[in-house]
């Protein structure tokens, strides 16, 4: 059976809008995310991408329309309309979040395995032994060193870090994850890396992506869908290979053709 | 009930010296406006037992770090027909615990005591009396950090959402990375407890021995951080408890040694040097708990 | 009674290049094309008269100006994939149509064995014993289409076209689907290699596949092909 039959979008955004005295930051955005897709929203600096993306992850309240997320008891659900507990509860549960700078999504003085083992403490996990064991599996998986555990993140690296906050947002098992530029400042190898994770973990785990992103190289490699921002609107949307092969708006088909080929 | 008890040979002022011309206290220091604000905190902080409720702390003749929360508190609560014990580290006869109880023998007039079981209002610097207390007692405890997360997140605006929400996954990462670093949990002071299952609470840095003491006490348990500016309360017979993991659970200091000056194996021991070479001596913490083994015919091994 | 599994309906294409002054590029004018299961139709026309963008439009890479492009897949219902939402679409690859495109798009670090056999693989189903069997398979049609077991274990980037060709190959046709599309699959083949493509496709049909395909070989075409079709009859007359 595929695993794409549900009722029901993961996430329903419909006519958001945000506006910053005059200046109008986000222009009526609307889209669905279905279970396990991985959507790219692209744009320049100012194209409001990264305010589209925090009034989804319930970090900025829209002026307009409504984001419902799809609770595994229930239906889909104004995310707005919930308590701050519940919108913290799913934030450290169902949800992720990976910030660009991973020192603004880790505790950057306590050790790797506490960071990973955070949210399981948050939720009652009690067991010293199991905890650092969740916690070692999740540092192979993202292919950090086992020994590293017990050091802090200061002592990592930029990628290091950057993979530490996945495993931290991961452990929980969350089925959907919002991601700001995650892969920006890194090496390109290091890029690789770090997407090449991101790619299994969306296979393995059935993982929904918001991923905010100015590189369509990123956007091309993970995922199926991609949104188009200009000025705060949405200029065009649809599949990734689509957009990127036959833009059909100018400002998709100018940002598409200023991408330089190595 | 026996006359209260004057230190001999440490030059106290006796209590019934008069107040120095042109000195017009009111009864415990605190005017009756003052006294009114604090026990309608203290009030609240009975009623939702662990959390930490905000107060207006007054300027105290002493500065802060010296226990002016735990005054004002004593001070709001103190009467007339009470019988006041201070300790300091589980003494009576250090220099702060003289001068609290000078403090309030001078502005209130009540009885004093060194006998735990003969007061009525203790107040505790770092330390639970040995004795077991009764109901009707009231213990007040001077607290320098409230907020048990402190070190870990010092944005108060935080800890409070924490609270609230009672999110404290981050109280046991603390635990975690003693685990981590140290094979074991290494707070043995100010050890952290869970009250009345909802809100953590920082004892105060009592050491972990005494945490089970606070576990269904029959005493009213009162907690005052004057730099803080907050008040908190364990009501008699609440649940205290200690936060642990399963596989590292919480567990009490012990000594392999009994106390060198009573012979008790059951004591809080200080370690005291006694001489320039070094030669170290270990006695019971609560000196009047000592002192009254000792009367009873407890012997030093 | 064999219901076409493909059918394109008065199709048209035009590019529009808004920052060169909105020039328009006409590719299609009216397609008008049916493909049954079992059929393989070879595409023919002279280079650049848009023999891949046919493909493109049929695989939703490309969006058609007008049009129906009909899909029936397995489930027995048409899906207008010019009308589709991006879910159906991606549905759509997933299950029902195959795509050899003309080269591989190489993705850094993931190998050889692993492109392939992830094609096998469902989203979202981690399990090992599935995940076995699919490194199994993979390694049958690698060997059937003689890549060194060497560079199994390696990026394809540093491979030759021709490998490279290969694995886009297996990639593609290893999940077995109801339509096919093949864009000069044998363009750097050798004649054993390209053999091989042919028995594939052979094999392709014989399982009910309906494949369309582009191949610049004209002797290649004609071993496969149960029918031709020239794109230059859907071009406009001024073109």
């Amino acid at each position: 059976m595929s695993p794409r039959s549900f009722s029901t979008p993961l996430l329903r955004v419909h006519g958001i809008s945000k506006n910053y005295g005059h200046h109008v930051a986000l222009r009526s955005a609307s889209f669905d995310l279905w279970p396990g897709e991985v959507l790219a929203i692209v744009g320049e600096s100012g194209s409001g991408k990264t305010t589209l993306l925090n009034t989804i992850a319930a970090r900025n309240r829209p002026d307009q329309g409504r984001v419902e997320f799809a609770v595994r008891d229930g239906g889909l659900q104004d995310i707005y309309a919930m308590s701050q507990a519940q919108q913290r509860l799913l934030a450290r549960t169902d949800w992720g979040f990976v910030h660009q700078n991973p020192a603004d999504g880790l505790r950057m003085d306590v050790s790797a395995g506490a960071n990973v083992g955070e949210r399981l403490m948050g939720l009652g996990h009690r067991h010293y032994g199991k905890l650092r064991a969740i916690a070692t599996d999740w540092l192979e998986r993202v292919e950090i060193d086992a020994n590293r555990i017990d050091d802090t993140p200061q002592m990592f690296s930029g990628g290091m870090r950057q993979r530490l906050q996945i495993a931290r947002n991961l452990v929980t098992q969350p089925r959907l994850v919002f991601m700001d530029e995650p892969t920006s400042g890194l090496d390109v190898s290091v890029q690789a890396r770090l997407l090449d994770l991101l790619r299994q973990l969306n296979r393995n785990m059935q993982l929904a992506v918001v991923i905010v992103t100015h590189d369509l190289a990123v956007a091309r490699l993970l995922a199926h869908r991609m949104v188009v921002m200009h000025r705060g609107a949405v200029v065009e949307s649809g599949l990734t290979d689509q957009l990127l092969d036959d833009p059909q708006h100018p400002y998709t088909q100018l940002l598409v053709s200023s991408v330089l080929q190595p | 009930m026996n006359e209260p008890m004057l230190l001999a040979g440490t030059g106290e002022t006796p209590m019934h010296e008069t107040l120095a011309a042109g000195e017009n206290f009111n009864f415990a220091y605190l005017d009756e406006r003052t006294k009114r604000m604090i026990r309608r905190a203290i009030l609240k902080a009975i009623a939702i037992p662990g959390y930490q409720v905000p107060f207006g702390s007054r300027e105290m003749p002493l500065p802060y770090g010296w226990g002016t929360g735990g005054i004002q508190v004593t001070a709001s609560v103190i009467g007339p027909l009470d019988v006041f014990k201070v300790i300091d580290q589980g003494a009576d006869d250090t220099v702060n615990a003289i001068n609290i109880r000078r403090f309030f023998e001078r502005t209130t007039g009540v009885k004093i005591t060194t006998h735990t079981s003969q007061a009525t209002l203790i107040q505790t610097r770092h330390r639970i009396p040995e004795d077991p207390l009764t109901e009707g007692q009231v213990l007040v405890y001077q607290v320098p950090v409230p907020e048990p997360m402190q070190r870990l997140e010092p944005r108060e605006a935080e800890t409070r959402i924490l609270h609230s929400l009672a999110e404290y996954g981050l109280m046991h990462v603390k635990l975690y990375e003693d685990i981590a670093k140290h094979g074991h949990i290494a707070s043995t002071y100010d050890y952290p407890v869970m009250v009345n299952n909802r809100y953590i609470m920082s004892p105060s840095p009592i050491p972990k021995f005494d945490n089970p003491k606070m576990h269904l006490n029959p005493a009213l348990q009162l907690f005052g951080a004057g730099r803080e500016k907050r008040i908190y309360a364990v009501p008699p017979y609440t649940t205290v408890e200690n936060l642990g993991f399963e596989d590292y659970p919480f567990e009490i200091q012990s000594w392999n040694v009994p106390c060198e000056i009573c012979g008790a194996t059951d004591t809080f021991l200080d370690e005291v040097i006694t001489d320039d070479a070094g030669t170290r001596l270990h006695m019971c913490s609560d000196s009047n708990h000592c002192e009254a083994r000792q009367n009873a015919g407890g012997v030093a091994p | 009674m064999n219901k076409p599994l493909l059918q394109l309906k008065a199709v048209a294409k035009v590019f529009t290049l808004h920052n060169q002054n909105s020039l328009q590029i006409p590719v299609f004018d009216h397609i008008d094309l049916e493909v049954s299961a079992g059929e393989c139709v070879v595409l023919d026309g002279p280079s650049g008269m848009g023999k891949s963008t046919l493909l493109k439009l049929i695989y939703a890479n490309y969006r058609s100006n007008s049009g129906q492009i009909l899909v029936t897949g397995a489930d027995a219902v048409a899906l207008d994939v010019a009308q589709a939402t991006p879910r159906e679409l991606i549905a759509l690859r997933q299950q029902t149509i195959g795509y050899v495109s003309q080269f591989l798009r190489v993705i850094p670090r993931v190998s050889a064995l692993d492109i392939v056999a992830e094609s096998l693989m469902e989203e979202g189903m981690a399990d090992p014993q599935l995940w076995e069997s699919a490194c199994t398979e993979a390694k049958q049609w690698l060997s059937r289409l003689r890549i060194p077991e060497r560079l199994w274990s390696l990026p394809p980037a540093t491979f030759s076209g021709g490998e490279q060709q290969r694995i886009n190959i297996a990639r593609n046709m290893i999940k077995p689907r109801p339509l096919l599309l093949l864009d000069e699959p044998t363009a750097s083949l050798d004649a054993a290699n390209t053999n091989t493509v042919i028995e594939l496709i052979h094999e392709a049909r014989a399982r009910g596949a309906a494949i369309v395909g582009i191949f610049h070989d004209v002797h290649v075409g004609q071993a496969v092909a149960t029918r031709h079709v020239s794109v230059t009859n859907f071009r406009g007359v001024a073109q």
